[in-house]
């Protein structure tokens, strides 16, 4: 039975800046050449886990916040269309104007709409994931508008026409010497004399952008979070470069994801804990402003609100990988993951890089858009990046999940299986009874025979080369452990268990549970 | 179709397995237990932490504090409902009394003036001890958000029946829809190989005035 809903029944994929445009291993390989980015990420992600870990012992509620927060985000996905209406009858009632946008062309578009209604050809900009995801300063260039990221590490990333590499700090596969000099080419008036100290440098970024803040008519910026019961929205930052946005000019244009709202004022409580020691390992950060529609007499008087899609809804169809919807950009899966601290953020390819960006990228587009579906297989699954996540959100499992939607989305494809196929195929002979594991196990010797005499095997033929690529394998042992097992309890007499059912488990005395 | 349709009904298809809303557990502290005195010393090493300078005088001993912290300043803004007797000491110095400006809803003064400006005085709303955050939310004594951002110095005097322990009761005392400043410290930033600079955009010198 098949019933008609009347809505769209194929998931609304997302677009603009969230593809890999190659494969993760092609990607990776390259960036793992760079020397002074692995420093520089070494001592960045080391340096930010350490202080993160710091504050984060300070609390004792640490476990109790973060099930909150996962539960807060629980409800607000399967809540989502009552918050999103409630949000916008508070924030409307205030004096705000909301928009929405089904992709990053539409909300493109609305931007440049709204800042050409204003009469203006420049604004300055806060920091933001959602408008770097859908392209906007490149989009608003197009159209003859001058988009000014006015955070230090965007405005670095920005004069150098680069990307960013990590979203809590974006410049951070730049040294001090890398950055003058950019300072030194491309901000007109630099000073020649410029030393690499970073306070000279944060200096001459304040000269810079000082007069552009202070005569600013439009500002563009995102939100950490919005408040369904209140209609506020939220900002959290450090420099201050987000208070001038949001409190100088005449218009404030935000773009937020459909996901970031949050049902209650009180919540807040809950994630302004979380956020900040999870991000960048301080108690608090600088600055936070929280902005309700328009206030007579103080700050912007023309407000505007962008809600975007852009591949949340296909995201939230996937029952499994729904909760990395959860995300709240902190960056703490970046800094603990063994991966991402050797590639960089670049090899992602998308606006989310990381263990979040590996499985976000390829929810919000599918898995088939492009190469993204290298990504959910960029870690090693040890689990650190749930540990650190502040609202739980299982990435190991998802990643998994995504694996098998990616194997899943190419069955059925192809006529001649590959060596992939083939291999699993076997695998899944051999390991699905200790009889015939026993009869593969008599190919050890073989194995032997293969390491020759330093007992190494240090190429495999076909797709299992890659193993070997940056790792020999040692000779196998003789004989099975299986095998010795046998031999083993045979003589004895006085065998446990047979190979088969394995030796069964007697728990010593020093293992039984004690009461605590 | 309208994309505001189109969304909620994309969001609609997506929950078709209908999710339930879990109970939203709250054990986290909802509250400190420190005294006064407790709360006090917490937040000046927070404070501190952060750069901040901070003096706790008692509340007759605030006019004081403050006209020596303007010391040296041409010129400083006080929001029209700051306490008049606080500034009491501020007349003598330098300039006789005209470097005194006043930002009133009614006489708001231009961005431009206010970056002519070298210091802002201004109350606060309430503070957090554990985080070492004072919140402003544009009451009367504190003015709107310009006044306390753009000039180079802000003054801050923080009662200390406003200091709360932790965050949630911070935010139980103030209304979320009026305009809301969370400030920890003078403005900072990390992005140059992580090394912390105090002071970029926003005030680089922050002090702080505890009357008790």
């Amino acid at each position: 039975m098949t019933t008609f809903l009347g809505m769209p029944s194929l998931p609304a994929f997302g677009s603009g800046n969230l593809f890999a445009g190659e494969s993760f291993p092609t990607a990776a390989h390259r960036e793992l050449g760079n020397a002074q980015l692995r420093a520089n990420l070494g001592h960045a992600t080391h340096t930010i886990r350490d202080k993160r870990q710091a504050v984060v012992s300070e609390l004792p509620d640490w476990e109790q916040l973060r099930d909150a927060g996962s539960a807060i985000k629980q409800a607000v996905m399967s809540r989502l269309p009552e918050l999103l209406e409630e949000f916008e009858t508070n924030f409307t009632a205030r004096g705000g104007v909301i928009h929405w946008a089904r992709d990053a062309g539409e909300a493109n578009e609305i931007v440049a709409g709204l800042v050409r209604d204003t009469g203006e050809t420049e604004v300055v900009k806060i920091k933001s994931m959602a408008t770097q995801e859908i392209g906007l300063n490149e989009y608003l260039e197009e159209q003859g508008i001058g988009a000014f990221e006015t955070d230090l590490a965007e405005l670095i990333v920005q004069l150098d026409h680069d990307k960013p590499s990590h979203i809590l700090v974006p410049a951070i596969h730049k040294n001090r010497t890398e950055i003058r000099d950019i300072f030194l080419r491309e901000m007109p008036g630099a000073d020649p004399a410029l030393t690499d100290d970073p306070s000279v440098l944060a200096m001459a970024a304040r000269e810079h952008l000082r007069r552009k803040f202070l005569t600013a008519k439009v500002a563009v910026s995102g939100a950490n979070f919005a408040l369904a019961d209140s209609g506020t929205l939220a900002v959290v930052e450090s420099e201050g470069n987000g208070r001038m946005c949001l409190t100088l000019p005449e218009t404030l244009i935000t773009v937020m994801g459909i996901e970031k709202l949050l049902p209650t004022w009180q919540d807040l409580e809950v994630f302004m804990q979380l956020l900040p020691r999870s991000s960048t390992g301080e108690r608090m950060n600088p600055y936070t402003s929280l902005w309700t529609g328009v206030t007579e007499g103080d700050g912007p008087q023309n407000v505007h609100l962008v809600l975007l899609d852009n591949g949340r809804s296909a995201a939230l169809a996937d029952e499994m990988g729904r909760s990395a919807l959860h995300c709240i950009r902190c960056s703490a899966c970046m800094n603990v993951c063994p991966v991402y601290e050797r590639t960089g953020g670049h090899a992602y390819g998308s606006t989310y890089p990381g263990p979040i960006g590996a499985i976000l990228s390829p929810l919000l587009t599918g898995i088939q858009a492009e190469e993204n579906n290298s990504l959910p297989y960029a870690s090693s699954l040890c689990g650190a990046c749930y540990d650190a996540c502040p609202v739980k959100i299982n990435i190991p499992d998802i990643l998994v999940h995504l694996r098998s939607v990616d194997v899943d989305s190419k069955r059925g494809k192809k006529k001649v299986p590959s060596q992939m196929d083939v291999g699993m195929k076997a695998a899944s002979w051999a390991l699905s009874s200790g009889k015939r594991l026993g009869l593969v196990e008599k190919g050890l010797p073989l194995g032997r025979l293969a390491a020759g005499p330093d007992r190494k095997i240090t190429k495999l033929p076909g797709i299992a080369a890659g193993w070997t690529q940056s790792r020999d394998i040692p000779a196998p042992p003789a004989q099975s452990f299986r095998d010795w097992w046998a031999k083993e309890h045979r003589n004895a007499g006085d065998a446990p268990g047979t190979p088969e059912a394995g030796p069964s488990r007697t728990p010593s005395p020093d293992t039984k549970e004690t009461p605590q | 179709m309208t994309a505001r349709e189109d969304i909620l009904s994309r969001i609609r298809a997506a929950l078709q397995d209908s999710p339930q809303a879990p109970q939203i557990p709250r054990d986290y502290r909802a509250a400190s237990e420190l005294d006064t005195d407790a709360l006090i010393e917490l937040l000046v090493d927070r404070l501190v932490d952060y750069k901040a300078q901070v003096a706790v005088v008692p509340e007759t001993e605030v006019p004081a504090r403050i006209a020596s912290l303007l010391d040296g300043a041409n010129s400083f803004v006080v929001p029209e409902g700051f306490d008049a007797g606080w500034l009491a000491g501020t007349d003598e110095g330098g300039g006789g009394g005209s470097r005194r400006r006043v930002d009133s809803p009614a006489a708001p003064l231009s961005v431009a003036e206010l970056d002519g400006i070298d210091a802002v005085v201004t109350g606060s709303a309430v503070a957090v001890a554990e985080t070492g955050t004072i919140i402003l939310d544009g009451r009367a004594n504190q003015g709107r958000r310009a006044i306390s951002l753009v000039p180079d110095h802000h003054i801050c005097v923080v009662k200390a029946a406003d200091i709360t322990g932790i965050l949630p009761e911070a935010l139980g005392r103030i209304d979320g829809t009026r305009p809301i400043t969370m400030i920890s410290g003078p403005s900072a930033t990390s992005d140059i190989e992580l090394e912390r600079v105090e002071g970029v955009h926003g005030p680089r010198r922050l002090d702080v005035i505890i009357a008790r």
